[in-house]
Parts: structure tokens; C-alpha cells; sequence
């Protein structure tokens, strides 16, 4: 992959080899648009990004994998439905119900992905007041044990970017009961529930903990001056940072 | 060319959003006589030559994988319809 741009200072650090020797696949289809903040994201965490076509056969020698945001295929059909049988998709489900486990994150659209793939129950509608919507919105951690959230503390708040429009999460009771039950709720909307979703759920993860979706945006918030003024701005890196510690710790 | 026709609603138990958004436009218009609005698809699957029973099941497959997501929708109908 050719080297990005780099704005700001943050990238700077010291890159810590180890850290670097991490990979983190960052897959592209036919309209993704956050691809390149994905993978910048994953270069400010300290990893080494690789970049993933949807039609590739092989995921290569990737530790994890980010699905990002955006339209794929236009959400024609319905958001998620047609990226789901791309051929790297299958290879993707395939690696993350395998023994090994391989880190699946799926943001807006990669959640979308997601459900569609049954990598993770439920699946999102329409918001319930119809309208797009763009803001800063407060998450709470509600688990800390994923792949995606070690880093974070239980409780823990942190506001990162929301755009979407079928963002409503629903499952059926049952599902949702046992989602709970289970701890998988990982990520729940704080102070107003922006699309109508079952029991403020922004994001879960799978009974493994290795494959989590949210619809908000936590790549737009890892750089100070670009993410969201309430707060620091960066409190999405914890995604990468988490990762990039889990594989680090498995390789020791 | 015969076609195969696949509707898909959303599930009783899951509020349509947009069928909403419709019901509310409804009496703007004058249109007073409707209480509710559901809103679903419709697909054409057009066959070249006969329409045999492997090819329905072929398309009532379909339906059940691609066309319908089970979590959110229903398939309501699958029938063939000569052109």
C-alpha cells in the first residue's frame, strides 16, 4: 500500500516494531467510502494497514480485519445484503468461526455486513424518525473483554461520530433477552437514542467476542483537531489499540 | 418470456418506518380512508423458456437468501406469471 499523507503531529510517535508487525485488513467494495480513514486509523494505532478488495479469494496473512463504513453496492436490496456473498466475505466468516478467531470489526455499514453475513444477530431498519443523521454521540462501554474494547473501562464514555440513516438496530426479544444475558451488549447510546434502536444498542458482539459491529464511527475519532470537540477528539483509537494488543499479547 | 414474481414485506411484529411515513402523507392528499401502510417489495424474475419446478424452487431459495432478509422480512408470495 502506498504511503498516505499524514496530517498532524500523532502519527509521529515512535513506531513500536512489534506493534508494526501487526497487520489489520481493511476491506474495500464497490461504495465504501471510510476505507482510508479505516486504514489511517490503523496506522495511528501503530499497526501496518492492508488494504482488501471484496473480490480477493485469499485474506492474506492479516491478524484482523476492519469492515468499514459506507454505501456498498448502493445499499441496494437492502444495506449489507449484496457485500455479504462477495468472495473475500466468505473467507472472512470462515476465518472468524474458525478456532483461531480472527478479529472481525464492522462499523456502520461493516455492521450492516455483519448482520447480513448471521456473524451477528439482529439487523437494522430504517430510522424510526426517517431522517439522516450526523452527529457526535456519547457511547457507554458496556464490555471490555471483546477484541475491539479491552482497552476501554466498563462504564466508560466516549463520543465518536454518527452517520447513518438505517441505523435502527432490531432483534427479536428473545435474541435481545439473550444478548444481554450473555454480556454482548457492547456498546449502548448515552442521552438520546438517535434512530429508535431496541434498547439503546449501538453495537455487539458475537458469544466469542472476536467479531463486533456498532453503527457509529470510532476511525473518525483517533486524531486531535479532526474527531468530535467534546472531548479529546481520539477516544475511537481504543478500537485499535485493543486489537493491536490482543494480537501483540497472542504472539508473545 | 414468463416471469416469477417474489413479494417480501416486513414481519407483522416490526414497525415500517417508511409504510409510517406513508400513512401520514395519506390524508394530506385527502386520502382518509386509510388507517395503515405496510410497505414492501416486489421482485420480476424473468425465465428464458419454461418455468419447471426446479427453477421455482430455485427462485423460492433465492428469495429465502437474498431477496428477504428472515430477521426483518417475509416472503409472502412466490407465483409465476406469464407474460
Amino acid at each position: 500500500m502506498t504511503e498516505l499523507p499524514l496530517i498532524g503531529e500523532a502519527i509521529a510517535v515512535a513506531a513500536n516494531p512489534r506493534l508494526a508487525g501487526a497487520k489489520i485488513g481493511v476491506v474495500t467494495f464497490p461504495g465504501t467510502l471510510d476505507d482510508r480513514d479505516a486504514v489511517r486509523a490503523v496506522r495511528l494505532a501503530g499497526a501496518t494497514p492492508v488494504a482488501l478488495w471484496h473480490a480477493d479469494t485469499t485474506l492474506g496473512d492479516v491478524d484482523a480485519v476492519v469492515i468499514p463504513g459506507g454505501f456498498s453496492y448502493g445499499d441496494y436490496l437492502r444495506a449489507g445484503a449484496i457485500s455479504r456473498f462477495a468472495p473475500l466475505m466468505s473467507r472472512i466468516i470462515d476465518a472468524a468461526n474458525s478456532d483461531a478467531r480472527l478479529p472481525v470489526l464492522g462499523i456502520c455499514n461493516g455492521f450492516q455486513i455483519l448482520t447480513e453475513s448471521h456473524l451477528l444477530p439482529g439487523s437494522m431498519i430504517k430510522n424510526d424518525h426517517l431522517k439522516f443523521m450526523c452527529r457526535d454521540q456519547v457511547l457507554r462501554v458496556e464490555n471490555n473483554t471483546t477484541a475491539w474494547t479491552r482497552d476501554y473501562a466498563v462504564g466508560q464514555e466516549i463520543t465518536v461520530p454518527l452517520k447513518n440513516q438505517d441505523g435502527q438496530y432490531i432483534a427479536d426479544e428473545k435474541t435481545l433477552d439473550a444478548l444481554e444475558a450473555e454480556g454482548r451488549v457492547v456498546f449502548r447510546y448515552v442521552g438520546w437514542n438517535p434512530n429508535g434502536s431496541r434498547r439503546d444498542i449501538a453495537g455487539i458482539s458475537n458469544a466469542a467476542g472476536n467479531v463486533v459491529g456498532l453503527m457509529p464511527h470510532p476511525e473518525h475519532a483517533v486524531e486531535a483537531g479532526f474527531g468530535p470537540e467534546n472531548g479529546s477528539g481520539t477516544e475511537g483509537l481504543g478500537f485499535f489499540t485493543s486489537v493491536l494488543n490482543k494480537i501483540v499479547g497472542d504472539n508473545k | 418470456m414468463p416471469r416469477i414474481v417474489v413479494d417480501v414485506m416486513p414481519k407483522p411484529e416490526i414497525l415500517d418506518p417508511q409504510g409510517k411515513a406513508i400513512v401520514g402523507a395519506l390524508p394530506r392528499l385527502g386520502f382518509t380512508a386509510f388507517s395503515a401502510v405496510r410497505q414492501g417489495k416486489r421482485f420480476e424474475l424473468t425465465v428464458d423458456g419454461e418455468v419447471t419446478e426446479e427453477i421455482l424452487a430455485q427462485a423460492r431459495n433465492a428469495a429465502e437468501t437474498l431477496l428477504s432478509n428472515p430477521v426483518i422480512e417475509d416472503v409472502v408470495n412466490v407465483e409465476v406469471v406469464e407474460a
